[in-house]
């Protein structure tokens, strides 16, 4: 009894959301292509930040014609281009025509060391200083597009299920995303192997995403300003001397609250009540 | 009655919802939830993927399978899939399935080899094959009928096709693609215990204190048993090591605790190197179990110039130059080779020197006993410089840090009092010394007496879903009958008659013709029809174009049954649509010989009948005259004519061989019951279904009438219960998650050949007296007597319940790096993909998460040959050249000198650049060896 219940409780609320999900698009239906200049758009790598990026951007399409027509795209069967993974925005919010974006489902940054995209860029908008390391080289695993994020419940390593599809995938594996092992309790000898994303290291690309065996990806990129927190700067590791680095961004600025928002004397002059 | 603010906002949001969609919910909706509930089934099965054996429940509604779950109750599993098993609801569902027969047609509706596919009846199919089988068999007798079977049959599927053609064709020409992933197994077993099959179990990983993985990358193959490998190592990372030894860095090296990365083919020194630690080190320190040796162990050596199970001199396609100067290069080697520096050291005990010619004979699986002194002689030259020298792999690697790693291995063996279990599945088997190496491993556990013991012991896992169960038990190789009896022994072939019901002397003596000798054999003009079953055997055999070529060109006729079209149906004459796993009752055995069942949980999709139908009703097609007369073999051997003792068993020259060895009344007497397990179930062979599909005689299908799948797997089972593959009742299996042969008493056996487990141990024990092992497997049990360079002493001597330590050398493959083809090509698998795609590569998620097949290459090697990550080369062997692009990072990180390129994309075709080189023992394969140059597209 109490399984049929539950199942009818299943049925109704799955009726509810499609209910919703109709509504919602009956409401917002005018919203949709603006959804695609909303912050949660992936850009090439090396691109400022957004809003200078859209300031930089003279939308001149180079960036993507690079990235199709780029050695390693050629199709093995006809010999010819496949699609590239940079698209140009099309229609929707006027500032974003025309600039350059990628949706990892459909093709995900696959990375090239040589980074064809950038160094084509007239505006600077991508900045290849930004891609430089030690040896004063271009190098793609220092981009930055954006952070991967794993969404534990619909994760199905999460389960239990030996999959670590995105793991192997990650062109940084074993750095940007590695593996986690716990012990299944529930079967007293299996082990759980959790992929785990690090931010210093994930790049964004989005083959993670591509690589998802869930329906709807479980592990997707988000735009870095998104997908981050941040923890302020009064604090760091004492343990850790690079986050030590943090103190220069520290400020000691005054704080305000609602209990501190009265001057002192505001406050001492007012009568306690009793 | 209150109503809180959650319950409030939830219902007012269901009313907005269901106002906006125009619905009221309640009532309908909750009636219609509670019958689509009682529409669901779930039912047990096991995975249809690898040799691991899941448990899965699936559920079924409307007749469709709509979903799947791990079985909590399976003790392999418990609940848990890999990404394959998580699939299995979808596997079935691809929009393309094969759903009518489809025969190669001109435009008058004639067969025409060269013709377009065209949808045909089945009776019009079965019309051809008989046709073209009865054609075959006039032209070359019984070898004329070729099988490409399979270790993902069922067990009743395998037992069908092995009985007609066995006892039906009087041809031994059924050998699985299990061939290709486990043979070397097979006979390592064979030669060491005299028995087929792992000693121990899974629950080992449980208990042991060090999983030593050789060639195996679990990590990505048996996921499942990884995940158990995991746990173990979690629950005492200081105790429990993992060591991963392997050509290149995959997966498996992430948890280990130290990684051997070693030079191909060099496995061989590795194991000899250890076996030299516990041999030259015991004086000292006292390491062999003298006792245990001494009661149950023989040491052997067998010939060392036995080829490389290519093509020899004199054989037809090499006379008629169908093999090109350049292949010819390596086939050479297969006659003589000259005993290289690298190789001279290990031979120089076997008699021989660098720049010696060694004649190669055909690969034979004679042996005889030596003593202790010659083993020990034989191991004298794998010392550790010589080790590190020659199986140093990553030429980055600092050579002292390498010795200090093998140093480690040999230790870690040998440490008193830790549990130590070794895995392999193909860098060992597909070796072309697989035998070799396999008997290897077992010589360094059983000298520390560190075998079929809780915790301890060399295991080999197999890669199909029922290599185990259905080739190996079942007996669907050229050698074999069921339950480990050979087509070579008079009496093993005559108790196989008298079970069949069939003449003494029907079966053919003569089982040579193993997977590649089917290939070699259509090549050469002798095969003429061949049906591949739940296989792909022309896109999964080595040196591909030259057996797509004899399908394609010359006078033979292929039949192909799957449930998808793909390389072998392609290149076929005819297709028929084959019902798969769920659409049909069955049963697999997996690595630890557990034997799992499950009962047909819907109709198969549109017109496809599953092969154990197809290979009834093609035996409907043929009677006694046409089958049991005299027939000459090619090796002159005469198959005497057997219709008269037919018609004194009470047959007549017309009878079929359908009444005969499928419609008897021992099969009779399994009748169709309203009763568990059947009750509620379809059996599509049995009773018929809804679908009415016409059959091979053109009439609405109505069922055999009795209980097929029960009475194909009881005479199965008749054969090896009470000789030690006990197995248990059908309807049993039906009930319980699976259980471990041999099942005496109703229990299950953890660990063979071990007193206190094995039944069949303990019987033999009494007989020797012995209180702790018996090695009780009869097959070549008695040699003659020699030392490392042949016999000397021709009188057999039993060994009776004991086991084998072989001397075995190093020897080099038959093709290496040179300077034209300058890198190690090897082979192998992806987790997302089975085998060659054909389920996997139609469920949109792994195609999507694998879309194509990449050649793995070091970065080092890239830049120097100036390829780009991502970019188009050539894969290019003396056999064929593929296109792949290249991949520098992700999960296999291979050494300078080597490429790893996966096989189961059709369009990254590597099987045109492997070479076809085998175990000359096994005959099983080297996928994982040849040499290539590698260019830009």
């Amino acid at each position: 009894m109490a399984h049929s219940n539950s199942r009818r409780h299943f049925m109704a609320t799955s009726v509810q959301s499609v209910g919703l999900a109709a509504l919602g698009g009956m409401l917002w239906s005018g919203y949709t292509d603006s959804v695609k200049a909303s912050p949660l758009v992936l850009r090439p790598p090396g691109a400022l930040k957004e809003e200078d990026f859209l300031t930089a951007c003279i939308k001149c399409g180079l960036c993507a014609e690079a990235c199709v027509n780029r050695e390693t795209n050629i199709d093995k069967e006809t010999g010819k281009a496949r699609p590239g993974t940079l698209q140009m925005a099309k229609g929707g919010d006027a500032l974003l025509i025309g600039t350059p974006f990628f949706v990892p489902t459909e093709v995900p940054c696959y990375m090239c060391e040589d980074i064809p995209c950038v160094p084509v860029c007239p505006s600077g908008a991508l900045d290849m200083s930004s891609l430089l390391n030690e040896k004063e080289e271009l190098d793609i695993n220092k981009a930055s597009m954006g952070l991967a994020v794993v969404h534990k419940e619909s994760c199905i390593a999460f389960w239990g299920i030996q999959c670590d599809a995105c793991y192997r995938a990650c062109p940084v594996l074993d750095v940007a995303i590695t593996l986690e092992y716990q012990k299944n309790d529930r079967t007293g000898k299996h082990a759980y192997l959790l992929p785990v994303v690090h931010d210093n290291a994930c790049t964004g690309c989005g083959l993670c995403e591509q690589a998802c065996v869930t329906e709807k990806p479980a592990i997707f990129v988000l735009p870095n300003d998104i997908a981050k927190g941040k923890a302020g700067d009064h604090y760091v590791k004492g343990w850790d001397m690079q986050d030590q680095e943090r103190v220069k961004n520290a400020q000691g600025k005054e704080t305000t609250t609602d209990r501190s928002k009265k001057t002192a004397d505001e406050y001492l002059n007012m009568e306690v009540e009793y | 009655m209150s109503v809180n603010r959650r319950d409030f906002l939830k219902n007012s949001a269901a009313v907005a919802a269901a106002s906006a969609v125009g619905l009221s919910i309640p009532k309908e909706a909750q009636a219609a939830a509670a019958q689509t509930e009682s529409k669901w089934r779930w039912d047990k099965a096991a995975c249809r993927f690898c040799g691991t054996g899941c448990g899965i429940m699936l559920a079924t509604k409307g007749g469709r399978i709509v979903a799947v779950k791990g079985d909590p109750a399976a003790p392999v599993n418990r609940g848990l899939n890999c990404i394959k098993g998580y699939f299995n609801a979808k596997i079935m569902y691809g929009a393309d399935r094969l759903k009518k027969p489809l025969l190669r047609m001109n435009d008058k509706g004639e067969f025409d080899k060269k013709g377009k596919f065209k949808a045909v009846s089945w009776e019009r199919a079965f019309d051809e094959m008989e046709f073209h089988a009865k054609k075959a068999l006039k032209a070359s007798g019984p070898e004329g009928i070729g099988v490409f079977a399979s270790g993902q049959y069922t067990v009743m599927e395998g037992y069908a096709a092995q009985k007609m053609m066995k006892a039906g064709f009087r041809s031994n020409a059924i050998d699985p693609n299990a061939r290709h992933c486990m043979a070397s197994a097979v006979v390592g077993f064979y030669q060491t215990f005299g028995i087929d099959e792992p000693s121990g179990c899974y629950d080992d990983i449980e208990l042991t204190d060090t999983v030593v993985s050789w060639g195996s990358n679990m990590a990505e193959m048996h996921p499942i048993l990884w995940s158990r490998v995991t746990d173990r190592k979690l629950s005492n990372p200081d105790r429990v090591k993992v060591v991963n030894i392997s050509t290149y860095r995959h997966r498996t090296s992430d948890l280990a605790d130290v990684e051997i990365i070693f030079s191909p083919n060099t496995d061989l020194v590795l194991w000899n190197y250890i076996a030299r630690e516990i041999v030259m080190r015991d004086e000292a320190e006292k390491i062999i179990d003298w006792d245990f040796v001494k009661q149950h162990m023989v040491f052997a050596a067998g010939p060392v110039n036995i080829g490389f199970g290519m093509r020899r001199e004199g054989e037809k396609s090499l006379k008629e130059g169908k093999y090109s100067d350049l292949e010819m290069e390596t086939v050479s080697k297969e006659m003589k080779t000259i005993v290289s520096a690298k190789e001279a050291p290990a031979l120089e005990p076997y008699g021989y020197k660098e720049g010696d010619e060694m004649k190669h004979t055909p690969g034979t699986l004679k042996h005889w006993e030596i003593s202790f002194e010659e083993y020990k002689k034989s191991l004298e030259p794998y010392t550790l410089e010589y080790t590190a020298k020659v199986t140093k792999g990553d030429p980055a690697e600092d050579i002292e840090a390498y010795k200090k790693k093998l140093q480690y291995l040999a230790n870690l063996y040998i440490q008193k009092g830790r549990k130590v279990v070794s895995f392999w599945t193909m860098g060992m088997n597909q070796h072309t010394r697989g035998t070799w190496v396999n008997t290897l491993a077992y010589n360094v556990h059983f000298m520390l007496n560190k075998q079929a013991k809780p915790g301890s012991g060399a295991f080999s896992l197999t890669g199909q879903p029922s290599a185990c169960g259905t080739a190996r038990e079942v007996g669907t190789f050229c050698h074999r009958l069921p339950a480990d009896m050979m087509v070579k022994n008079p009496k093993h072939r005559k108790i196989t008659e008298k079970g069949w019901g069939i003449p003494n002397g029907t079966i053919n003596p003569v089982g040579n013709q193993h997977i590649m000798k089917i290939h070699r054999d259509i090549e050469d003009g002798v095969i003429k029809f061949a049906w591949v079953n739940v296989c792909n055997p022309y896109q999964d055999t080595a040196s591909a174009s030259h057996w797509i070529k004899a399908a394609r060109e010359m006078d033979n006729f292929i039949v192909t049954s799957d449930g998808y079209p793909g390389i072998s149906a392609k290149v076929s004459d005819l297709v028929l649509p084959s019902a798969m796993i769920y659409e049909k009752w069955g049963a697999y055995g997996n690595a630890e010989r557990r034997t799992q069942h499950w009962r047909q949980q819907v109709l198969p999709v549109g017109d496809s009948m599953s092969d154990t139908w197809q290979w009834i009703e093609f035996s409907k097609r043929f009677t006694v005259k046409d089958l049991w007369g005299e027939s000459t073999l090619r090796n002159k051997k005469v198959l005497p004519d057997v219709v008269k003792d037919a018609v004194k068993m009470g047959y007549t020259e017309d009878t079929t061989m359908y009444e005969i060895l499928f419609a008897n009344d021992k099969a009779r007497s399994y009748t169709l019951k309203d009763a568990f397990p059947q009750l509620g179930y379809d059996d599509t062979e049995s009773r018929g279904d809804s679908r009415n599909v016409l059959g091979s005689d053109g009439k609405p299908w109505k069922g055999y009438g009795f209980m097929i799948h029960e009475y194909l797997f009881e005479e199965y089972a008749s054969f090896g219960r009470g000789h030690g593959h006990d197995l248990a009742p059908f309807e049993t299996y039906h009930k319980v998650r699976g259980l471990k042969w041999p099942v005496v008493d109703g229990k299950e056996t953890q660990w063979r050949f071990n007193v206190k487990y094995d039944p069949y141990a303990a019987k033999a024990a009494k007989e020797t007296g012995a209180t702790d092992f018996a090695f009780y497997g009869t097959l070549a049990k008695a040699l003659s007597q020699g030392d490392l360079t042949g016999i000397k002493d021709k009188n057999k001597k039993s060994l009776k319940n004991k086991a084998k330590i072989f001397a075995r050398p190093y020897v080099d493959p038959p093709e290496m790096p040179d300077d034209k083809y300058d890198t190690w090509l090897c082979t192998g698998r992806v987790l997302e993909h089975w085998h060659s795609g054909t389920m996997t590569m139609r469920v949109p998620e792994l195609f999507r998460a694998v879309p194509e097949a990449l050649c793995y290459m070091n970065p080092e090697d890239a830049k120097k040959k100036g390829f780009k990550q991502g970019g188009l080369i050539w894969v290019d062997s003396r056999r064929g050249r593929v296109k792949a692009r290249v991949e520098t990072r992700g999960r296999n990180r291979v050494p300078q000198g080597l490429v790893f390129v996966p096989w189961f994309d059709e369009k990254v075709f590597i099987n045109k650049v492997v070479l076809d080189a085998t175990c000359p023992m096994s005959k099983q394969t080297d996928f994982k060896k040849c040499a290539v140059k590698l260019y830009k597209v």
